[in-house]
């Protein structure tokens, strides 16, 4: 990392920080990819949604809901919990599965996904999921309604801390630009962003379509503790989301670079898999991949 | 006959309302977009300078903000004019506070015409069309500074959200203090069989006027304060087309989509009876003095009159 980041490490509150140990990244590894198979099972049976951007935020989802956030599958309206808000909200497969796995609702309710009379809506709708924080869907938004959250739990006095996933497309979106210059300024420290940088869109490559670079300066500019991560890397996830907890004074970004389609081979960096039906022969192929 | 009505700014009855729930209630927040001067809410903040946010010019962020706001327990009133926090945040009420059902409050002032010489930008003809459309928002007009201040206070006991338009003009006084609020029940201000008379915000106070006009030509009309538009008292139009056979409404807003709109769509479900619309025809307004804007657009009593005379006139007997 460059001077930035040394500039950033010394404003933070320095902790005696733990890697995770072994065994438990090899556990989350092993989580994520049960993850991952839910997500395929779960697209292959609706025959629609987004099969590459919700592989490619697993591992985040992961380590934020087996590790890191303070929640009870018992108690979704608990007011003390930390809360997510899936601002890409058609990686709403991996949310689901993740939030099924850690016992918010049965296992066997994913394959209802985007049916009709489903509690699984094709983006996440809070009152419909238990588990779900926020309804989300239409881009752009879910910055802002972290900070709504994030200033509830400052009047409060609350010890929640809020996290917000964006996607690269999205932050093309003027209001997460108005979301962005309000968290430092009302000091919501109490709030972690994390970007799933995995450079694709619809339309073709982010940088083709409308180029967001320099993403890391235009974050610092706006007065965010930056951090940049491999989106794949458990530990490094962990370590970055640790750090970000615990960094007073202004709210933090973790940039995780990741790979569109990420654990599927022949999904992987490819632009035809952000919103596909799959075919019986590519459902076989990667739940063989992921088996 | 002729009253002398006092007037009153319903701005200065929303700060009053907020500063009596700021105290009231904790959970009560206010959000502006670097409005609190128009929209009277620095008054609040100058109180509970802890529980006052301004996003500066960005509406979209607000209104949002409050979304996530509302979702952890707060109750946030949120103000700006009634353009920007209506047409210019379609979609963030819709999908971040609709759609969730979240308790937010959308203040928008400055609703009509009558806000004078700022000119059309700032005059907001459509937000009653957009707010109907959207499932689960409850919509008040109020038409006075004490229907303004208890349909403030309503809402924040409603649990959901609510949009509540306000005007720019100090308007007449017609309701006093204990005067028996409740969100969609609409309230019948004066009787009569020959023709009704429907109206919203500053239109009220013309609707009156008018009744005493129709009066001296014989013309009975019956004028109702319909201050909720959604959810709208089907229950009172529908007496008033069986009973009065003829009714015109009236807006400060455009006649496509809002009261007139909300009125003809009981009407021809429930008792079809022949209608006019006194508003906006489908045209933006433009810079002038509030009362030569209401003349020249055809939104004063005198307007009402004619459209009265007319149903009346030509209703089914």
């Amino acid at each position: 990392m460059d001077g930035l980041e040394d500039h950033t490490r010394s404003i933070a509150i320095s902790v005696n920080r733990q890697m995770i140990d072994e065994q438990t990244a090899k556990k989350l590894k092993e989580k994520a990819k049960t993850i991952r198979r839910h997500v395929i099972e779960m697209l292959c049976r609706s025959k629609s949604g987004h099969p590459g951007g919700s592989l490619s935020v697993v591992e985040i989802l992961t380590v934020l809901y087996f590790h890191k956030m303070n929640i009870d599958p018992q108690k979704p309206n608990w007011a003390d919990r930390d809360r997510l808000v899936l601002s890409k909200g058609h990686a709403a497969p991996a949310l689901y599965a993740v939030l099924a796995e850690r016992g918010y609702f049965p296992l066997d309710e994913l394959i209802t996904h985007r049916q009709i009379d489903s509690r699984l809506q094709g983006h996440p709708a809070m009152d419909y999921t238990p588990g779900v924080d926020m309804s989300t869907g239409s881009l752009g938004q879910g910055l802002s309604v972290a900070n709504g959250m994030a200033i509830a739990g400052k009047l409060d006095k609350r010890s929640y801390h809020v996290y917000v996933i964006l996607g690269d497309g999205e932050i093309q979106s003027g209001q997460i630009w108005e979301a962005a210059m309000t968290s430092p300024h009302y000091n919501l420290d109490n709030l972690t962003a994390i970007l799933d940088y995995n450079k694709l869109q619809i339309d073709g490559p982010v940088e083709k379509v409308m180029g967001i670079e320099p993403v890391f300066e235009k974050w610092k500019s706006f007065k965010w503790n930056v951090k940049e991560v491999d989106g794949h890397d458990v530990s490094a996830l962990t370590e970055a989301i640790d750090e970000a907890c615990e960094f007073k004074g202004a709210p933090t970004v973790i940039i995780a670079h990741t790979i569109k389609g990420k654990g599927v081979s022949f999904m992987e960096g490819v632009i035809e898999y952000h919103a596909k039906s799959l075919s019986e022969e590519e459902c076989r192929r990667a739940l063989q991949e992921l088996s | 006959m002729s009253k002398i009505f006092s007037i009153q700014d319903t701005r200065d009855a929303f700060s009053h309302a907020l500063l009596e729930l700021g105290e009231e209630n904790s959970n009560v927040i206010v959000f502006t977009a670097d409005l609190a001067t128009s929209t009277k809410t620095g008054i609040f903040a100058k109180k509970y300078p802890e529980r006052f946010y301004d996003f500066g010019i960005g509406e979209q962020n607000m209104i949002s903000t409050a979304a996530g706001a509302a979702s952890c327990g707060k109750i946030p009133f949120v103000a700006s004019l009634a353009v920007f926090a209506c047409e210019r945040v379609c979609n963030q009420i819709s999908v971040s506070v609709a759609y969730p059902r979240l308790n937010v409050k959308i203040v928008g002032t400055h609703g009509g015409i009558s806000v004078g010489k700022d000119g059309a930008t700032h005059q907001s003809i459509s937000d009653i069309a957009i707010m109907r459309s959207i499932p689960n928002m409850v919509l008040i007009v109020p038409c006075d500074g004490a229907e303004t201040k208890k349909s403030i206070k309503a809402a924040a006991e409603y649990v959901g959200p609510v949009y509540i338009r306000l005007g720019r003009e100090p308007v007449p006084v017609i309701f006093n203090d204990d005067y028996n609020f409740e969100i969609g029940k609409a309230v019948t201000l004066r009787e009569g069989n020959d023709v009704t008379i429907i109206a919203s915000g500053l239109m009220v106070h013309e609707a009156l006027k008018a009744c005493d006009r129709l009066l001296k030509e014989e013309i009975r009309s019956r004028i109702i304060d319909l201050h909720t538009i959604k959810p709208i008292d089907e229950t009172t139009i529908e007496k008033a087309a069986r009973e009065t056979g003829g009714i015109v409404t009236a807006e400060e807003h455009n006649i496509l989509g809002g009261v007139g709109a909300a009125v003809a769509e009981v009407v021809v479900e429930k008792y079809p009876v022949l209608m006019a619309r006194v508003g906006l025809r489908d045209t933006f307004g433009e810079s002038g003095e509030p009362f030569d804007l209401l003349k020249k657009y055809g939104l004063l009593s005198v307007n009402i009159v004619e459209a009265a005379r007319k149903v009346s006139k030509l209703k089914k007997k």
